[in-house]
């Protein structure tokens, strides 16, 4: 009596049942975890694409000579001793002539009137001035910020109830926005200043950009690069290929996975410690950050170096060495470029990791605030010696700022990084792809 | 006719020694692979070595162009002479050893690059050519030496990985004889080959024992009787026997070595 195949028995009908069990629990995780990722995705986009909107306001500016140059000699030194303050009243006149020759009714003050403007706007003014005092005396048109509130309404952060509540704006102000939209005056556009600019006090969110710390974040990268690369490629093949397999080797190979799962805080406070404070590097600096992330990167392009290392079949060294290569011809000629995609990945992999690490750079003074661009080169404070910030600890800094305008600016510099370290990525599996070789 | 001419080729070579092995032993950690072999093969022959698996032939192999070194837990002692020179003293560079005896291994192990390249690695790396129509004269010499030169001739340039696994394996011989080597170690070579690729490639190390010393490991006890002039039958890390082919396979002297040609151990 022999049992049919067409029908399971008891014992294959479990086992199916379980591995139909386990395919489950693995889409649901898999689902769980797309879920996640579409809700943090959404949710930062749908908070931070208002960065790289800005209302802005175009009017003709009266720029007269006895304001802005009282000698009439366009002086250098006298046009400068005029401040933005002495500018904000043209900027102001420029509205209320606008507002009048576009025929729109308001029952605003003039003062009130001038708040629509940003205050970052007449530092604009005058530096078009000054860069070109022809200008003086004439009207010239510009393309000024508006007012944070004015834009948040635009943007739809301020609505009407909360203008009232808010001594920074009114309900009527933001009427007027309004109308000035239709006329035309006041328009939403691209804001290519949100990647340019450098960072903005308090009160102006809406002049506050990601210049300084894209800077900052770049040339960290190169120094973490210049840095990282070449030692934990040398110390990956020194260990794999040449070290003797001693205890010795043993303590080195443990201690560099320890390294690796050592918080990113303690760099920072070894950095302040030996960086800082012993070899006397400057605060703050792309150098300084750039070593600490160096620091922080090693383990991981060591061990994934070490990996795409071993991953090289060994008949390909024995080959090389039948052929009679000597050990380092058999390892540069044959062993390095069929581990350099595995290598590259690891690296590109690390520096994503250092672009995203805020803690270390805490520590060592890269929290401030700084409004220059950070020079490469100054003889000054030498080589990427200049104060910068970086991305992450940019956006840390702005979820810290009272006004709601930098949690948008802050969820649109998490968007920038967020795009920064897709395109390394990316590009690590081009390269994977590129290079990879069958053998 | 065809054994008497074997016969004869063989005891002249005999007079010729081109290694010569004495008190041979090898360890790898505690273990304790090779145990006191000596053994002298001839020149311008090709010598089999057979046994069971594990029985440390293709461990004696590699200590003879000092393969062994890369293991960091392997352990030779004794004294290994090619044309009168130690070739385990000090002094040797074992680079400068393996250009002069070249190694087959046992899985086809062609580099990622062209045929070209891979042929060219070895005299590029030892300055035997002078320049680039050099170079081609004598990648075309060894690929014709390792009997592939019609196969490829039109596809220097593209990848050796490419070809078939016969082909590969002749590829990596004529890398091997590209370096102009006195003594050719072949450990296994048609072990991952059919049956047509095996007799192409066994044709081709009669035709090269014209040339050089060939030491070949074969598990093939058909092969050894088929390819090789003299023959070294090993067991547990002993050399139980050794001599003329045709007298080991009819008329051995040790009784391990008759009970294992005839099946009945390994």
């Amino acid at each position: 009596m022999t049992k049919s195949l067409y029908t399971e028995d008891a014992r294959t009908k479990r086992r199916n049942a379980a591995e139909r069990r386990f395919k489950a629990y693995g889409a649901i995780a898999i689902g769980i975890a797309m879920v996640a990722l579409v809700i943090l995705l959404t949710s930062v986009v749908s908070q931070g694409i208002g960065a790289f909107r800005q209302t802005y306001i175009t009017i003709d500016v009266p720029l007269p000579e006895a304001k802005l140059d009282k000698s009439g000699t366009r002086d250098m030194a006298v046009m400068s001793k005029v401040t933005t303050i002495g500018y904000a009243p043209l900027l102001r006149d420029g509205l209320v002539n606008a507002i009048a020759e576009a025929g729109i009714q308001t029952d605003l003050s003039d003062k009130e009137i001038g708040d629509l403007i940003s205050k970052e706007a007449p530092a604009t003014v005058r530096d078009r001035v000054l860069a070109n005092p022809d200008l003086i005396g004439g009207t010239d048109r510009f393309t000024l910020l508006a007012d944070g509130r004015i834009d948040g309404y635009f943007k739809g952060r301020v609505t009407m109830a909360s203008a009232a509540l808010d001594k920074n704006t009114s309900p009527g102000k933001l009427e007027l926005a309004d109308k000035l939209r239709d006329a035309g005056i006041m328009n939403v556009k691209f804001n290519w200043a949100f990647l340019t600019a450098p960072d903005a006090s308090d009160q102006r969110p809406e002049a506050a950009g990601l210049g300084v710390a894209i800077l900052g974040s770049l040339y960290m990268m190169i120094v973490v690069l210049v840095l990282a690369l070449p030692i934990g490629v040398a110390a990956s093949i020194y260990l794999e290929e040449f070290a003797p397999k001693n205890r010795w080797t043993d303590v080195i190979e443990v201690n560099i996975a320890n390294l690796a799962a050592v918080p990113s805080i303690v760099y920072g406070i070894l950095g302040l410690a030996i960086f800082i404070n012993f070899m006397q590097f400057n605060q703050s600096s792309p150098l300084v950050g750039g070593m600490v992330l160096a620091l922080m990167t090693l383990p991981t392009i060591i061990i994934s170096t070490r990996a795409a290392l071993k991953a090289v079949p060994p008949s390909i060294r024995d080959a090389a060495l039948g052929v009679g290569a000597s050990k380092m011809q058999s390892v540069f000629h044959h062993v390095l470029p069929l581990a350099a995609p595995g290598i590259l990945t690891g690296t590109i992999i690390g520096l994503a990791q250092a672009l995203g690490e805020t803690a270390p750079l805490l520590l060592i003074g890269m929290v401030a605030f700084v409004r220059d661009y950070p020079e490469a080169y100054s003889s000054a404070t030498g080589l990427f010696g200049d104060p910068s910030t970086a991305l992450p600890v940019q956006i840390y800094n702005w979820t810290q700022r009272a006004d709601p305008a930098f949690v948008e600016r802050a969820q649109g510099a998490i968007i920038t990084l967020l795009v920064f370290l897709l395109v390394m990525n990316t590009v690590a599996i081009i390269l994977r792809r590129r290079f990879e070789r069958r053998w | 006719m065809e054994d008497m001419y074997r016969m004869d080729k063989a005891m002249n070579a005999q007079q010729d020694t081109k290694i010569s092995a004495r008190n041979v032993n090898v360890y790898y950690g505690d273990k304790h692979a090779i145990k006191d072999v000596s053994v002298e093969i001839a020149d311008k022959t090709v010598t089999a070595f057979i046994g069971p698996s594990g029985c440390g032939k293709s461990t004696f192999l590699r200590c003879i162009n000092r393969m062994n070194d890369t293991i960091d837990i392997a352990r030779v002692t004794g004294n290994i002479l090619i044309d009168g020179e130690d070739i385990t003293d000090p002094r040797v560079d074992p680079v400068q050893l393996r250009a002069k005896v070249g190694m087959v291994f046992q899985k086809p192990n062609p580099f990622p690059k062209s045929i070209y390249d891979n042929v060219a690695y070895g005299p590029k790396i030892h300055g035997l050519a002078r320049n680039k129509s050099d170079l081609d004269e004598i990648v075309e010499r060894a690929l014709r030496r390792g009997a592939i030169w019609d196969e490829v001739k039109d596809r220097l340039l593209e990848p050796g990985t490419g070809l078939s696994g016969g082909q590969q394996q002749r590829l990596c011989i004529a890398r091997a004889v590209a370096t102009e080597p006195e003594v050719l170690l072949m450990d296994e070579p048609c072990s991952a080959l059919d049956p047509i690729a095996t007799a192409q490639v066994e044709e081709l190390i009669d035709e090269l024992r014209q040339s050089y010393s060939v030491v070949i490991v074969t598990h093939s006890m058909q092969q050894a009787a088929r390819v090789s002039q003299k023959t070294a039958f090993f067991h547990l890390g002993n050399m139980v026997e050794y001599g003329v082919t045709d007298k080991i396979f009819t008329n051995p002297e040790d009784p391990r070595t008759e009970s294992y040609i005839s099946g009945r151990i390994g």
